[in-house]
C-alpha cells in the first residue's frame, strides 16, 4: 500500500503544518508557553493512549512516570551536575526498567482492580517524593537547571516550541507505527478479548507490559523536558490529580485515536486558562464540560466528529 | 485524501478558536495592573480566599478615593488552586500577556518558589504572600514577601520556651511546604537555642486524626512542650486531639494557626495553645498608643463588615502587600518597574497590620521578632503574653 | 505499652469504620452498574457541609443531620439520573470520567454556595473522652463504631429481606435475568445510588465533629474508601468493611510504630501487596470471565 495514501501519513503532515504555520498567529511568549505544555502533555497522552485505548488498560497512575522522569533529570542535573541528555535518557531507562518490573503483577489485574494498583503506585511515588525532601526538595520542590545538549541551550520559548513539536511529531510516529505493526494487532486483539486473544496464540501478558513500558518511557522523556523547560519541580507532578488529568486528556480526546490524544491534550491544557473568566464558577464549568463532553461525545471528541463528518459527508 | 484534510481542519479549528478566546481576554494598558495568583480554591483556600478577598475590597476603595497617581488600579486574579504546578502558567499570562506592572501573589510557599525564575527573569516586583524563610533568603532582587517568616516563629518560640524553662521539645509536622519547612528550622536552631527535639513525628495531608503521633510525643522521655508546624484544619484537629488525650504539657503553634477559625474549630481544645501572631490577631487586646492599633482596627473593622467573616493575618499579608506596593509606586511616580523595586528597598517603618516593615536591598521582608506578639488562648480568645 | 496500643487501635478503628462506610457505597454502586462512582468523596463532603449549613440556618442538629442527607440522596439521584443514565452503554472508561467530572463539579458549586473554609460540628453527646485502659476514646468514635454497625446490620437485612434489597442484588449478579423476571433495572440503578449517597453523608455527618468539615474533605476520604472497597473485592459489601478497617487500622499502627511520615503511602503498599497476591481483593475469589 502506497504509504503517502494512508490516513495516518496525512494525518501528521496536517499536524506538522499546524505546527509550523501556529507560531505566526501566537501574540507573545504566554501564548507559546501554552502551547509548548500541551505538546508535552501530548507526548504523555499518545503513549498513555496506546494503553487506555488500543489495549484497554487503565492507569491511574502515570502521573508517577512523569514525575519520576522530571525529577530523575532535576536531581541529576541540578545537584550532581550530569549532562541533562544523559539525564533524560538515563530516566528513561529507569523509569522503563520500573515499568516493567510492576508490569507484570499489576498487569495481572483487572479491570477497577487494576485501577486501584496503578493508582496505588502513583500515589506511593508522589508520597516519596514528597517525604524524602533531602533529595527531591520536598512539597516546596526544587529548581531545575535549563536544558542543554553538548552546550548548546535552547534560549526562549520559540526553540522550546520547535523542540517539543518535534518530539511530539515522533512520538506520534512511533506510535502509529506500532499501532500498524504486528504488535499494534496484537494489542486490538487483547483490547477485544484477552481470552480470546491468549486462545489465537498471543502473548497477552507480554504485549500488555510491553504497551505498560512504553508509555511509561513517553511520560518519563516528557517529565524530563518539563522539568528543564519550566526550571521548577514540585511533588504534585506526580500527584493523584495530575494522574486523573492525564486520563481525561487521553479520554476526551478519543480513545484509541493518536490525534485525539493530541486534541485531548490541547484542549486540557487550554481549557484552565479559557475558564478564568469564569472566576468562582471556574471548576463549577469545567467539571460540567467534563461530564456534558463525555456523556455525548462518549468516545471522545475525535472519533465522535469524525463520524458526525463522515455521516454528514454522505 | 479528504478525510485527512477534515482531520488537519478539524484540529486547526479548534486551536484557532481556543486561542482566538484566550486573546481577547488581553486588556489595554492606561490603569496600573496588579497582576495575582492565589490559592482561592483547593487546600490552600483558608489563605487565598481571605487574601482575595482583602485584595478586591482595598482595590476597590483606592479606586473610589481616587486611585493611585491619579490612574485607577486594575486587579487581575487568578486561581492556583494551590497548586504550584498551576501559579506558573498563570505568572506568565500576568507578566507576558496582561502585562502588570507588579505581582502581588503566592499565597503558598510552593507557587512562590516556582515562579521566582520566572520573574527574575521578567524583571518584575514580586510580593509574596508565602510563609517559608527560603524566599528571601538568599535576597532575589525582585522578590519581597509580607508575611513573617517560620525562622522568626521558630525564634520567637524557642525564646519563650527557654523563658519559661522548657528545654525539650516534641515536634509534630504536617506533609506541606510550610510544615517541612517550619521542622527544618525547628530541627536547626534547637542548638543554638539551647533546646533539644526529643520527638519528631508527622503526619499526611487531609489526615483526620493524629491521636497516634500525639501519643507518641506525649511519652516520648523528658518531653516538656508539644510544637506543632502546620496550618489549615490540622491545626484544630491537633489541639482537639491534643486534649483529648489529657496531655498536660504546654502546647505551642505556630503563627500559621493565627485565626479565630482555629480556636472555633478546636472546639475548647485551643485553650492554652501558644503562639505568636502578627498584631493584627490581636488588635482588640492593643493598647491605643501601640503603633499598629489604628490601622489594624480599620483593616479588622472593614474586612469583617465586607467579607462577614472574621479576620485572619492571611488576608492581613495581601493587605500589607497591596500597600506596601501602592506606596512604593507613589514615592516612585511611576510603575517603572526598577525604580517601583528602589523604592520598595527604601521602605522604612511602614505601618502595616501584620508588622512595621523596614527593607533594605539586603532585607526584603522588613520585620523581626519584635513585630510577633506572643499570645495564648484563654476563655477562646487572644491573650497577649508579656 | 498495652494503652499505647489500645490508642492507635481505637483510632484505627474509628477512621476505618469511616473508610469502610464510604468503601461500601463504592461496591454497592459498583455492584448495580459497574460504575466507579468517584463522587462518593463528595456525599461524604455533602453531609458534613450540608449539616453545617442547616444547623446554621438555625435547625437542631437531629433535623439537621436528616436534612442534610436527605439533601445528599437527592444530589445522589440526581448524578445517577442526570450524568450516568444517559451514558449508560459508555465505555468504562468514560463513565470514570464523567464521575469525575461530577466530583469537581459539586465541589465546585459546594464552594460557591458555601464557603472555603474549615467548619466544626458539635459532637452527638459531648466531647469528655472516656478512658479505657490508660488510652482515651471519644464519646463521638463510639458514635461511629456503633452506627456503623447498626448500619451495617440495616443493609443486610434490606438485601436478604426486602424485595428492594433482593432485587439490588438479583441485578448485581446478573442484570439480563433479572429485568427478564420483571425487575425494573433502572430503578434499581437509581436506588443504588441513592443507598450510596445516604451512606457516603452518614459517615461525613458522623466524623466531622471530629475531623472538622469543608468543602474539599470528600478528595481523601473517597480515595481511602474506593482502596477499602477494592480490598474487600469490590461488589463485595462485607469485604468494603474488613477492607476499611484494615486500611484505618494499618494507618494507625504505622503511624504509631513504624513512620508517621509514610503512613498514607503504607495504606496504598498493602493495597498493592494484597491485589498483587490476590488480584480479586481479600474476598473477591477467583474471578471467572464469561468468554
Amino acid at each position: 500500500m502506497n504509504a503517502l495514501s494512508k490516513p495516518e501519513t496525512g494525518g501528521i503532515l496536517s499536524l506538522a503544518l499546524i505546527i509550523a504555520i501556529l507560531p505566526f498567529f501566537l501574540p507573545n511568549s504566554f501564548y507559546f508557553d501554552v502551547v509548548i505544555l500541551v505538546g508535552i502533555n501530548a507526548i504523555v497522552c499518545v503513549g498513555l493512549n496506546l494503553l487506555i485505548g488500543y489495549a484497554g488498560q487503565i492507569s491511574l497512575g502515570h502521573a508517577g512516570f512523569f514525575g519520576l522522569g522530571a525529577y530523575f533529570s532535576g536531581i541529576l542535573v541540578s545537584n550532581h551536575g550530569w549532562s541533562p541528555i544523559v539525564a533524560l535518557i538515563s530516566g528513561a531507562l529507569f523509569v522503563g526498567l520500573l515499568a516493567y518490573i510492576l508490569a507484570r503483577p499489576v498487569m495481572k489485574l483487572r479491570g477497577h482492580y487494576l485501577a486501584m494498583g496503578t493508582l496505588g503506585m502513583g500515589i506511593v511515588i508522589s508520597i516519596v517524593l514528597n517525604q524524602e525532601g533531602d533529595l527531591t526538595g520536598g512539597p516546596d520542590g526544587m529548581p531545575v537547571a535549563g536544558f542543554s545538549i553538548f552546550g548548546w541551550e535552547p534560549g526562549n520559548e520559540l526553540t522550546w516550541y520547535w523542540m517539543v513539536s518535534g518530539l511530539l511529531l515522533i512520538a506520534v510516529w512511533m506510535a502509529l507505527n506500532l499501532i500498524n505493526s504486528p504488535v499494534g494487532r496484537a494489542l486490538r486483539a487483547v483490547h477485544g478479548s484477552e481470552v480470546a486473544a491468549s486462545v489465537a496464540g498471543v502473548d497477552v501478558a507480554r504485549y500488555k507490559s510491553l504497551v505498560f513500558v512504553v508509555s511509561a518511557v513517553f511520560a518519563s522523556i516528557a517529565g524530563s523536558l518539563y522539568a528543564h523547560y519550566s526550571g521548577f519541580l514540585t511533588p504534585s507532578e506526580a500527584d493523584f490529580f495530575h494522574s486523573i488529568e492525564l486520563v481525561t486528556m487521553v479520554v476526551l480526546g478519543g480513545m484509541a485515536s493518536v490525534f485525539g490524544a493530541v486534541v485531548g491534550a490541547a484542549v486540557l491544557t487550554l481549557l484552565p486558562q479559557l475558564l478564568t473568566v469564569f472566576h468562582d464558577y471556574e471548576m463549577l464549568v469545567f467539571g460540567a464540560a467534563m461530564m456534558i463532553t463525555m456523556i455525548f461525545m462518549r468516545r471522545g471528541l475525535v472519533p465522535t466528529l469524525q463520524s458526525a463528518f463522515n455521516r454528514w459527508r454522505k | 485524501m479528504k478525510s485527512l484534510f477534515k482531520k488537519a481542519g478539524l484540529t486547526a479549528l479548534v486551536a484557532a478558536s481556543a486561542i482566538g478566546l484566550v486573546a481577547s481576554n488581553a486588556k489595554a494598558a492606561e490603569p496600573i495592573k496588579i497582576g495575582s495568583f492565589l490559592a482561592v480554591t483547593g487546600g490552600a483556600s483558608f489563605l487565598g480566599d481571605p487574601e482575595k478577598k482583602t485584595l478586591d475590597m482595598y482595590v476597590e476603595k483606592i479606586n473610589a478615593e481616587g486611585g493611585v497617581l491619579g490612574r485607577k488600579l486594575e486587579l487581575i486574579v487568578y486561581d492556583s488552586g494551590g497548586n504550584p504546578k498551576k501559579a506558573v502558567p498563570f505568572a506568565k499570562r500576568l507578566i507576558n500577556d496582561d502585562k502588570v506592572d507588579i505581582l502581588l501573589a503566592g499565597s503558598t510557599t510552593g507557587a512562590t518558589m516556582a515562579v521566582i525564575p520566572i520573574v527574575e527573569k521578567a524583571g518584575i516586583p514580586f510580593i509574596s504572600f508565602g510563609g517559608a524563610g527560603v524566599i528571601i533568603n538568599p535576597v532575589k532582587k525582585w522578590v519581597f514577601k509580607t508575611p513573617h517568616t517560620d525562622t522568626l516563629a521558630v525564634k520567637k518560640i524557642y525564646t519563650d520556651m527557654k523563658a519559661r524553662g522548657i528545654s525539650k521539645v516534641g515536634l509534630l509536622s504536617g506533609s506541606g511546604g510550610f510544615d517541612k519547612s517550619c521542622r527544618k528550622n525547628v530541627l536547626a536552631l534547637a542548638a543554638g537555642a539551647g533546646m533539644s527535639v526529643v520527638a519528631d513525628e508527622t503526619h499526611g495531608k487531609g489526615d483526620t486524626d493524629m491521636t497516634a503521633q500525639i501519643t507518641k510525643i506525649k511519652n516520648a522521655a523528658g518531653v516538656q512542650a508539644m510544637l506543632y508546624c502546620g496550618f489549615g484544619g490540622a491545626t484544630s484537629i491537633v489541639a482537639k486531639n491534643f486534649k483529648q488525650l489529657g496531655v498536660s504539657i504546654p502546647h505551642y503553634q505556630t503563627h500559621g494557626s493565627a485565626s479565630k477559625s482555629f480556636i472555633k474549630n478546636a472546639d475548647g481544645g485551643a485553650e492554652g495553645v501558644r503562639l505568636p501572631a502578627a498584631a493584627l490577631v490581636v488588635v482588640d487586646a492593643l493598647p491605643d498608643s501601640h503603633p499598629q492599633k489604628k490601622v489594624a482596627s480599620a483593616y479588622k473593622k472593614m474586612y469583617e463588615a465586607k467579607a462577614g467573616s472574621e479576620i485572619s493575618s492571611f488576608g492581613g499579608h495581601a493587605y500589607d502587600g497591596l500597600m506596601l506596593a501602592v506606596e512604593a509606586i507613589t514615592r516612585a511616580g511611576s510603575t517603572d518597574k526598577a525604580a517601583v523595586l528602589a523604592e520598595l528597598e527604601k521602605t522604612n517603618n511602614f505601618i502595616g497590620v501584620d508588622g512595621i516593615y523596614t527593607m533594605s536591598p539586603t532585607d526584603h521582608l522588613g520585620l523581626d521578632e519584635a513585630s510577633f506578639v506572643m499570645v495564648e488562648v484563654k476563655g477562646g480568645d487572644w491573650k497577649m503574653l508579656k | 505499652m498495652y494503652a499505647e496500643f489500645l490508642q492507635f487501635l481505637f483510632s484505627g478503628i474509628t477512621v476505618g469504620a469511616i473508610y469502610a462506610l464510604v468503601g461500601l457505597g463504592f461496591a454497592i454502586i459498583y455492584n448495580a452498574s459497574n460504575v466507579i462512582n468517584f463522587a462518593q468523596g463528595e456525599f461524604v463532603m455533602l453531609g458534613g457541609m450540608g449539616t453545617v449549613f442547616f444547623i446554621g440556618l438555625g435547625l437542631p442538629m437531629p433535623i439537621a443531620v436528616l436534612l442534610a442527607i436527605a439533601l445528599t440522596v437527592v444530589v445522589g439521584f440526581g448524578l445517577e439520573k442526570l450524568a450516568v443514565e444517559p451514558a449508560r452503554d459508555a465505555p468504562i472508561v468514560t463513565l470514570i470520567i464523567i464521575t469525575i467530572g461530577a466530583s469537581i463539579f459539586l465541589r465546585g458549586a459546594a464552594q460557591l454556595v458555601w464557603d472555603r473554609n474549615f467548619h466544626s460540628v458539635d459532637s452527638f453527646s459531648g466531647s469528655d473522652p472516656i478512658m479505657v485502659a490508660g488510652a482515651s476514646i471519644l464519646p463521638q468514635s463510639l458514635w461511629i463504631l456503633c452506627s456503623t454497625v447498626v448500619i451495617v446490620i440495616a443493609l443486610h437485612m434490606f438485601f436478604t429481606r426486602s424485595m428492594t434489597g433482593k432485587a439490588i442484588i438479583a441485578t448485581s449478579h446478573n442484570p439480563l435475568a433479572a429485568k427478564l423476571m420483571g425487575i425494573d433495572t433502572s430503578m434499581v440503578l437509581l436506588m443504588s445510588f441513592g443507598l450510596s449517597a445516604l451512606l457516603g453523608a452518614s459517615a461525613g455527618i458522623l466524623i466531622a465533629p471530629i475531623s472538622l468539615t469543608y468543602t474539599g474533605v470528600g478528595i481523601m476520604l473517597g480515595l481511602k474508601g474506593f482502596c477499602a472497597a477494592v480490598l474487600g473485592g469490590l461488589g463485595k459489601p462485607m469485604g468494603a468493611i474488613a477492607g476499611g478497617l484494615l486500611v484505618g487500622i494499618s494507618e494507625a499502627m504505622t503511624a504509631g510504630y513504624i513512620s508517621s511520615a509514610y503512613k498514607d503511602a503504607v495504606a496504598f503498599i498493602i493495597i498493592l501487596a494484597v491485589l498483587f497476591l490476590m488480584p480479586n481483593g481479600l474476598f473477591g475469589g477467583r474471578g471467572t470471565e464469561r468468554v
